[in-house]
């Protein structure tokens, strides 16, 4: 095959359903260096060999307490950040030993959508110009090809063309995050990994923001790896959900499976917590509340991470790893699972 | 000049929960500081008033007179106990001295047993050992523990927490709300909630102010507001919310974003983003008085259209927002 014809392979856009990005047994590694000699004193397994697959026009949602290494596993399968261990299968190819130059059309079809928009849009720089520079850095478009493109983009996140010639602080942070969207759809990507891109707005923008990423995935067929903490965010928007603790994946299933019936005691918890918008059942609902806090991933408990909050650990769980185990689309890493 | 608050009325009893919501720069944490004398002026100016706390206006108090206030009867939670804390001093210390700046005539190792016996009250786990440790020691969570310590130490009868779960993973922000309905009970004081989280008032609030560019747009008892809200603003916020415990077709979205509060506009702050005005000249150009309805207070000029409203979101939605709906 010649680089060209893979190239035109990979940017032909996949029939919903299709296995864009597989991910096996991913792990990534931190460094803890001394303060002065910068000598190496271990390191941190932020991600601990995770597995998981994502279908063109899917959401994937990914979710976790902070230092779960949800977003570290979001920049690992872009290669923003190196991994130490596994592979990233994008449409069939294997990223994970490529090389730079090799990954650059590879670049173009997949993008990031990070929480923070005001700090993740140069603010010396006009809107159009933050939109236009993917497009010319990958020498796409120029002149007024490259006008009516931006436009579009534009046009396609809910702002106007005549907004392209102001600066990100011009703008309120619902706005400043559709133009953060419109910079990662620039090049026409099929894959967006969405990295809390809700988070930092207040509610009723937030709705705003989740009902254009969902037009968006409908009009332009995206497959979506949405990070997030906010479980009832997550589960509005995912198709499938990925229950992420202390660097591991312990629980993976479609929304509805999670939600209705939750196998891991970890997922159990989690959901039993996420408040519930309706007074009159205040106090209803059975609350797990987890004693204590997350162990530092420096020094992850052995055999099952979770074990040291769990309520229901036993010998075992301290010799032995659990692995996700269960059926074709819910699987559970557990010694003692809820019955499925 | 920026008017951040612009006449804000609510009361609250001993042993209820205030909650107050809005969105960012809605003068949820603006209106609640000004009260303790937290804001510095210049440049900010106070106005209007009074602030009465047990038959006294705490806005002609001097100085002096707040500072046996605040700390002592009023206390505070922050958002975020990091920066709340000083890094420099061991926690231990830090409530040791808030005890024995309002009360001299502890002793230090008596203020010391106080404080542990605080600690392990808010289930810091070793209270003994983390007396001496320092915020960074403390996790995330613990440091919000040991916040809400310092806050009971002199049992005030006014608790104000400003997001005090924001910045906490989902599992560790229901530590603290049990917790803080734990204080509560055991010390009968009133607590003030900030927050944005309308599934946070659901869980702990008795009775809710719904802040909107620097006034009350709805004031009613946490039942009501979800049962029948009677605002635009309140409708908008309860349609966009993600629900876990049902399933919903779309997210309501309310269109634009808040007034910049350097040129609010002359009538309804809401106006432009409400889905009853429909650009009606009064909402543009008169401010809708809140009035009392029913058992709540609103803000609104179309009060009537409330309920055809909110069967059109909940129609949208693909959810009867109304809650006892659902379940009947």
């Amino acid at each position: 095959m010649t680089s060209a014809s893979m190239i035109g392979d990979i940017h032909t856009r996949l029939a919903p359903g299709e296995d864009i990005l597989r991910v096996e047994d991913l792990s990534v590694e931190f460094p803890i260096k001394s303060t002065i000699l910068r000598r190496k004193l271990g390191s941190v397994e932020a991600v601990a060999g995770i597995s998981f697959d994502l279908h063109a026009g899917e959401t994937l949602g990914l979710v976790g307490e902070s230092g779960c290494g949800k977003s570290t596993t979001g920049l690992a399968v872009l290669r923003l950040i190196e991994h130490s261990g596994g592979s990233i299968i994008f449409r069939g190819h294997d990223l994970s030993k490529m090389k730079n130059s090799k990954m650059r059309p590879f670049r173009r079809e997949m993008q990031i959508v990070l929480q923070d928009p005001q700090s993740s849009l140069d603010p010396r720089l006009t809107v159009r110009s933050i939109i236009a520079e993917p497009i010319r850095v990958h020498r796409l478009l120029d002149g007024k090809a490259l006008r009516a493109r931006v436009d579009e983009l534009l046009e396609l996140v809910g702002l106007r063309p005549a907004h392209g010639t102001r600066f990100p602080h011009e703008f309120s942070g619902g706005q400043q995050q559709r133009i953060g969207i419109a910079r990662a759809l620039a090049l026409g990507p099929q894959l967006l990994v969405l990295d809390e891109p809700v988070s930092a707005l207040d509610v009723s923008i937030q709705a705003q923001i989740v009902n254009l990423l969902e037009r968006l995935q409908d009009e332009l067929n995206l497959a979506y790896l949405f990070i997030a903490h906010d479980l009832s965010v997550v589960n509005h928007i995912s198709d499938r959900i990925a229950v992420m603790y202390l660097g591991k994946i312990v629980e993976i299933g479609t929304s509805d499976e999670l939600k209705s019936a939750p196998r891991h005691p970890y997922t159990r918890a989690l959901l039993s917590a996420v408040p519930v918008p309706n007074p009159t059942r205040r106090g209803l609902g059975q609350r797990i509340v987890l004693e204590g806090d997350v162990p530092s991933p420096a020094s992850p408990p052995s055999g099952c991470r979770f074990r040291t909050r769990c309520w229901k650990a036993q010998d075992v769980c301290a010799t032995v790893e659990p692995v996700l185990e269960g059926n074709s689309t819910h699987t559970a890493a557990c010694h003692f699972p809820e019955d499925a | 000049m920026v008017q951040a608050v612009r006449g804000v009325s609510w009361d609250i009893q001993p042993g209820e929960v205030l909650g107050i919501v809005g969105e960012s720069g809605s003068g949820k944490s603006v209106s609640v500081s000004s009260i303790l004398g937290l804001l510095p002026t210049p440049p900010a100016v106070i106005s209007g008033g009074p602030v009465i706390f047990e038959g006294q206006n705490l806005l002609e108090m001097s100085e002096r007179e707040l500072r046996h206030i605040r700390g002592k009867k009023i206390a505070m939670i922050f958002q975020d106990p990091m920066t709340a804390f000083n890094p420099v001093k061991t926690i231990g210390h830090q409530i040791a001295e808030a005890i024995r700046v309002h009360d001299k005539s502890v002793s230090r190792s008596a203020a010391r047993d106080r404080t542990i016996e605080l600690l392990s009250m808010v289930d810091v786990p070793g209270p003994k050992a983390r007396f001496s440790q320092y915020p960074h020691e403390y996790s995330g969570g613990m440091r919000q523990r040991a916040m809400i310590a310092m806050a009971i130490a002199n049992k005030p009868s006014l608790l104000i927490a400003d997001e005090p779960t924001t910045a906490l993973d989902v599992t560790i922000q229901a530590q603290i709300l049990e917790l803080l309905e734990v204080v509560r009970k055991e010390t009968d004081a009133a607590t003030v909630l900030i927050t944005h989280d309308l599934g946070v008032i659901a869980e702990v609030a008795d009775r809710v102010v719904v802040m909107y560019a620097g006034k009350v747009v709805e004031s009613t008892s946490v039942v009501a507001l979800f049962q029948r809200p009677r605002h635009p603003y309140t409708l908008g916020l309860l349609g966009s919310l993600p629900r876990l415990e049902v399933r919903m077709d779309t997210l309501y979205s309310v269109p634009g974003q808040p007034p910049d509060m350097a040129h609010a506009p002359p009538g309804c702050a809401f106006a432009s983003r409400c889905s009853l005005s429909r650009g009606r000249a009064e909402c543009r150009n008169s401010v809708p008085e809140l009035v009392k309805v029913g058992d709540s207070w609103s803000a609104c000029h179309f009060l009537d259209e409330m309920e055809l409203a909110t069967q059109s979101v909940s129609e949208e939605i693909g959810l009867d927002i109304r809650i006892g709906k659902e379940s009947q």
